[in-house]
């Protein structure tokens, strides 16, 4: 285990557990509502786009375009060390999540413009939490 | 006697009052809005004891504030001390006088968020859905990180410019510069603001509202008594609210559906058109929203919120004036009521360099979740 890993985790809660649990795995699963279909980026019994109840976990391909980007200077967090970017990553399969671009040289935001198609990738942050951080798609890595 | 049989068909501010700005240590959110409402009391010609409705907004304790005041209103109630919720407050103190159970309406506001060191990000900030399991892993938080990150779309989609956010930002410093309740009133410059420092990249220091402790309060009663009041009244024409609080944080359109519906509402209601208002109050809690409501309202159109505001737009004597009291970025950051009292005042006139001159009608436009607009208007219709 990670002792010095200082950013916030996430609390990891019974609803919440399957999309933990599968990113240790290397998977991008979300919840996917049973009736009408729509990925849902919380984690709740409840669909927002037809109001019914019951969801199931879906795999999605990992693949995706940069939706908006920005690069915080001012730090809310521990942990952080000088700037750093965030972004917002719609799935080809239609949501979006918040997220980190990672393997770009310096990390600001001309490296990383929206429309820049991206791939998940899972960073091992503790022995509980892996993080879904997104990379440039036409780059290879060892993964 | 029905329910509805002293129904009201109009509403009139007759009080305002507002605290200075700045750091109070010495006051709590509580002790601020009991000096604003004093102050309100004293500019409407009344008694606290007159007061027989009480809205309290971001007031840490409405029952020391009752106890303080000793006043004995009919109705006691209080709104989370979220920007958003202004419009919202003061729809709900316009319903009762409408409905004709209250006559004499306070809405009362108190913020000691300078010297309580209230933060706009980090832990505590837990709108809506998962933050914490979502958002929190990789930094991301902060109202002003949403606008940055909003702003990138709308540079993306529209081409606006980082210049055209300095066109705001400075814009709001002149007339800052013209109160002298205002915070930051050091002249500012193009080269100022590209200088300022980055908070959250692309939206830099002048890009932020400022944190204060302050209060405002307003009094409001039914159209039929307002003349008897010691101040010239303002009335309320139209109000209206609706939320897109469902699309979340970072909505698709920058709120565009939502603000469109409100304009249409609120124009009805007033029987005032776009053409006919003299100065606009756009919340301005960062310089990309006041685009965004720009746009929404329908003073320009889609996507051209950054070119309208060049060349001095939202300045006085410019073709819209905005904000005439320096707004949230350069008077203070009070959610929303600042720009309340503002309006007033204009509307009553006498505000010396600042006053838009001969104004008749001033429109409040609040974007985000809960898209807001108010019409105050020197005439009841």
């Amino acid at each position: 285990m990670n002792l010095s890993y200082a950013k916030p985790l996430p609390p990891i809660t019974q609803q919440s557990r399957p999309f933990w649990d599968a990113a240790r795995e290397r998977r991008l699963l979300l919840p996917h509502c049973d009736h009408c279909g729509t990925f849902h980026t919380y984690f709740e019994p409840w669909c927002s786009h037809c109001g019914l109840e019951g969801v199931h976990w879906e795999e999605l391909s990992g693949r995706g375009h940069i939706w908006t980007n920005c690069r915080f200077h001012k730090h809310y967090f521990p942990g952080f060390d000088g700037p750093y970017n965030v972004a917002m990553v719609e799935l080809e399969e239609g949501p979006r999540v918040m997220t980190n671009i990672v393997g770009i040289q310096n990390g600001t935001l001309d490296e990383m413009p929206i429309g820049m198609a991206v791939q998940a990738v899972f960073e091992d942050v503790t022995d509980q939490v892996t993080l879904v951080k997104f990379r440039p798609a036409n780059i290879k890595t060892a993964e | 006697m029905s329910l509805t049989s002293n129904r009201k068909d109009s509403v009139a501010v007759v009080g305002v009052g507002t605290t200075k700005w700045g750091a109070m240590p010495e006051h709590d959110a509580t002790s601020l809005g009991i000096w604003a409402l004093r102050d309100a009391a004293e500019d409407a010609g009344i008694d606290l004891q007159d007061i027989d409705g009480l809205i309290c907004q971001r007031i840490t304790d409405y029952q020391k504030f009752v106890q303080i005041t000793n006043i004995s209103p009919r109705l006691v109630t209080a709104t989370p001390g979220a920007g958003r919720m202004t419009g919202g407050t003061i729809q709900m103190a316009v319903q009762a006088i409408l409905s004709g159970m209250l006559n004499t309406v306070a809405v009362v506001y108190g913020n000691d968020g300078r010297s309580a060191g209230a933060k706009y990000g980090g832990k505590g900030d837990t709108y809506g859905t998962g933050a914490d399991q979502m958002w929190f892993p990789y930094g991301m938080t902060s109202p002003g990180a949403v606008h940055s990150m909003l702003f990138q779309r709308h540079a993306n989609l529209y081409g606006t410019k980082i210049e055209q956010l300095g066109e705001v930002s400075m814009a709001f410093r002149k007339h800052a510069m013209l109160n002298p309740n205002a915070v930051m009133r050091k002249p500012m410059t193009m080269d100022d603001y590209l200088a300022s420092r980055y908070i959250c990249e692309p939206l830099r220091l002048l890009d932020y509202c400022l944190i204060n402790d302050g209060g405002v309060a307003m009094i409001l009663t039914a159209g039929d008594r307002a003349k008897n009041f010691k101040q010239p009244p303002v009335y309320v024409r139209g109000l209206a609210q609706v939320s897109r609080l469902a699309q979340g944080e970072l909505p698709d359109d920058f709120g565009f559906a939502a603000m469109q519906r409100v304009s249409g509402i609120v124009h009805e209601m007033a029987e005032v058109g776009r053409d006919e208002v003299d100065g606009l109050m756009i919340y301005d809690n960062f310089t990309p929203i006041v685009l965004f409501a720009l746009e929404g309202f329908g003073y320009c159109p889609k996507g051209e919120g950054g070119r309208f505001v060049e060349g001095g737009a939202l300045q006085l004597g410019g073709r819209l004036p905005t904000n005439t009291n320096g707004g949230h970025l350069s008077e203070s950051y009070m959610q929303g009521w600042n720009l309340q009292a503002e309006a007033v005042r204009q509307l009553r006139g006498g505000m010396g360099e600042r006053q838009i001159p001969d104004a008749q009608v001033i429109q409040y436009l609040q974007g985000g979740p809960l898209s807001a607009s108010i019409i105050y208007a020197k005439e009841p219709a």
